[in-house]
């Protein structure tokens, strides 16, 4: 207690100069779209742990809503209090450009986590995505083929039209679809959009069931459209002809598994990312990680890591799939 | 309305109040108690807040909103309202991003972004004053026209401007960023002209009541006209001012912006009704304002925690308002 005051009160005496020395313990700032967002507790909690075993300062810092400016303040104010890394997952890919060079200049090491600014790599200085995001597209192709027996009629069931990672990602699944012999008896008939609402998402897998009576698997590659299209598909009790798989979220797919209305999905660890975003940042901070394209470094848990192009991170190389035998294991 | 005039000799005759009691029971001396608490509060919360420098900066990021919500006041004091502010910034913005892109000089694309921002002011002005309809109603309508529009014009994309046009909110002036600098001139200027020029007078005296105005002679219509084209013109400049801090531009800035605006005007004691309130007061409640949000970002106050604070502000400056309008109706 005492001590935590008499930092408070250093802290203050250091106030009016432009940035506070760096204490013992460095600072890390998580800065999440927008709060009441469950998939950033998983992320946090990566944060959390990897900072109570390494010893540093940790907060989860986000504004009220996902607005392409609404982090600004956000920045700004984690720029005031002198934290070491801002970790960040950007709602806009160049409206933070200006305060996020701020915030470099200063000499924070900023960190973009599950999302990138894309086209402006330059005001960041690493990202940390889950997986490579080029080959997402192909792996769930691969998974609803294996799970309709490579043939047949397949929906995409997509977040919003202008999202960029659905987005990247459809082209992917419509390239492998068209390069990989191995898929040429299945046929995508319709690429949907449920605005990543529950409500839109179900009326949108509904249309596609009745447009398409042959339908035989819809991949819905965003959490909120795999558990809609797996709630009709339940309430209709057609599991056994329509196969619904994407990227979920294993708590919120945990029982369309048991009950067999789903029988394989996707996604990866964001747990990992917080987890490789702390021991990168300390690393790169303390010298003993170059972050440099090409360089490897080595993480508890996760391996070797190795630096991409764009200094871009991956967690893990391929995605996780979780089915009725390890769904148990995950609890985010 | 709590005392009726029966003769001019009994009002006449009534005793003075004292000088520091009218001083007093200004809803601007509220605001100013707010703000002070707000400054103390601020310093509790987080050894981080109290640094002019970054107060100062983070002003820049309210500035835009501010500027227009100092012309919105005069508005609002004339008995209108204007919500399309907001949106007119983001189409101004959209529209001036569009022009430079596609080749347009950045100077002659500025003139087309302002002239823009007016042409919306005009809609406005003709809707709600040529064609008698209910300002509320009708700037609700354009504000979802203008942003649609913005929208259709941009997409969901940024459209970027050039490298040296970046940066208005750097550019210092005494140790003051420019917005800043802007805000406080606008305001000087605004308040001048409220408080000191029949123009001024005749805004108050319509928006108090506006039949005896117009029998007065004052010209309401013109003067309401030019409130709502001079709202256009400056929205139009704060989107360009917006667009040159942020270095690119979406439909999508200043989104809800207006109720920011709105706020602003209410927190400074203006009667939402009209007739009554000050630059002076919005000027102070734009501080308020800035005071409060960053004094509980700074110090990672949770965003709801901050809803809340702010709606509670709101609430109790509407209630000190009325309550200190209706003791001092005389």
């Amino acid at each position: 207690m005492f001590k935590k005051a008499l930092v408070l009160g250093l802290a203050a005496g250091l106030a009016f100069a432009s940035t506070a020395m760096a204490q013992d313990a460095l600072k890390i700032v998580y800065i999440g779209k927008n709060t009441g967002n469950p998939y950033f507790d998983s992320i946090t909690g990566g944060f959390v742990d990897a900072c109570e075993s390494l010893g540093c300062e940790f907060e989860f810092v986000a504004p009220a809503t996902a607005e392409a400016t609404s982090q600004i303040p956000f920045i700004e104010a984690q720029i005031q209090r002198g934290v070491n890394v801002i970790g960040i997952a950007p709602n806009s890919p160049d409206a933070l450009n200006q305060v996020l060079e701020d915030a470099r200049s200063k000499g924070i090491l900023v960190l973009t986590v599950n999302g990138d600014i894309t086209g402006n790599e330059q005001y960041r200085d690493a990202t940390i995505l889950p997986v490579n995001f080029d080959i997402v597209g192909r792996d769930q192709v691969e998974m609803v083929g294996s799970l309709i027996g490579y043939e047949g009629e397949i929906a995409i069931l997509s977040a919003t039209t202008e999202a960029p990672d659905q987005n990247k990602w459809i082209v992917g699944m419509n390239e492998t679809l068209k390069a990989d012999a191995k898929y040429a008896k299945m046929s995508l008939v319709a690429t949907v959009y449920g605005d990543d609402q529950p409500e839109k998402s179900t009326t949108e897998m509904e249309a596609l069931l009745s447009n398409f009576p042959n339908l035989k698997g819809v991949i819905a590659p965003t959490t909120v459209g795999i558990a809609a299209a797996a709630q009709v598909v339940q309430s209709r009790g057609i599991a056994d002809k329509v196969a619904v798989t994407g990227l979920g979220l294993p708590s919120e797919m945990r029982d369309f598994v048991k009950d067999g209305t789903v029988k394989a999905f996707q996604l990866w660890s964001p747990y990992n990312e917080g987890w490789l975003a702390v021991h990168f940042a300390l690393g790169v901070i303390d010298g003993s990680i170059k972050n440099e394209v090409g360089s490897t470094f080595e993480v508890p848990n996760l391996g070797t890591i190795t630096i991409n192009a764009n200094n871009s991170i991956n967690t893990q190389a391929e995605l996780t799939t979780f089915n009725a035998e390890n769904i148990d294991e995950f609890d985010f | 309305m709590s005392t009726t005039k029966t003769a001019p000799a009994q009002a006449d005759s009534s005793p003075v109040r004292p000088r520091w009691q009218t001083l007093l029971i200004r809803p601007e001396t509220m605001t100013f108690m707010l703000l002070v608490v707000g400054v103390f509060g601020g310093s509790v919360l987080s050894p981080f807040f109290l640094d002019l420098s970054y107060i100062l900066r983070s002003f820049t990021l309210y500035s835009e909103l501010a500027i227009v919500a100092l012309v919105l006041t005069m508005v609002i004091i004339a008995g209108e309202i204007d919500l399309s502010p907001a949106a007119n910034m983001a189409l101004s913005a959209c529209i001036f991003a569009w022009a430079q892109a596609s080749g347009v000089p950045i100077p002659l694309a500025i003139v087309i972004g302002l002239l823009s921002g007016l042409a919306m002011g005009a809609l406005n002005a003709f809707l709600v004053i040529g064609l008698q309809l209910p300002s509320i109603i009708v700037t609700i309508g354009t504000l979802t026209l203008f942003r649609g529009l913005a929208q259709v014009l941009a997409g969901d994309k940024s459209i970027r401007v050039p490298e040296w046009f970046i940066g208005v909110d750097k550019i210092m002036l005494a140790g003051i960023p420019l917005p800043v600098v802007l805000f406080i001139v606008l305001a000087i200027g605004l308040g001048i002209v409220l408080g000191g020029t029949i123009f001024g007078r005749n805004i108050y005296q319509i928006g108090t009541n506006e039949v005896a105005a117009r029998h007065a002679g004052i010209r309401s219509a013109r003067i309401k006209s030019s409130l709502f084209l001079l709202v256009g013109l400056v929205a139009s400049v704060a989107g360009i001012m917006t667009a040159s801090r942020l270095g690119s531009v979406r439909y999508d800035i200043a989104a809800g912006g207006e109720l920011q605006m709105v706020l602003m005007a209410m927190l400074g004691g203006t009667y939402i009704f009209g007739g009554r309130g000050t630059i002076l007061g919005t000027f102070l409640a734009a501080w308020l304002l800035v005071i409060v949000s960053t004094g509980m970002i700074v110090a990672n106050v949770l965003p709801a925690v901050q809803l809340v604070v702010l709606g509670g502000l709101l609430i109790v400056a509407i209630i000190a308002t009325n309550l200190i309008y209706s003791r001092t109706q005389r």
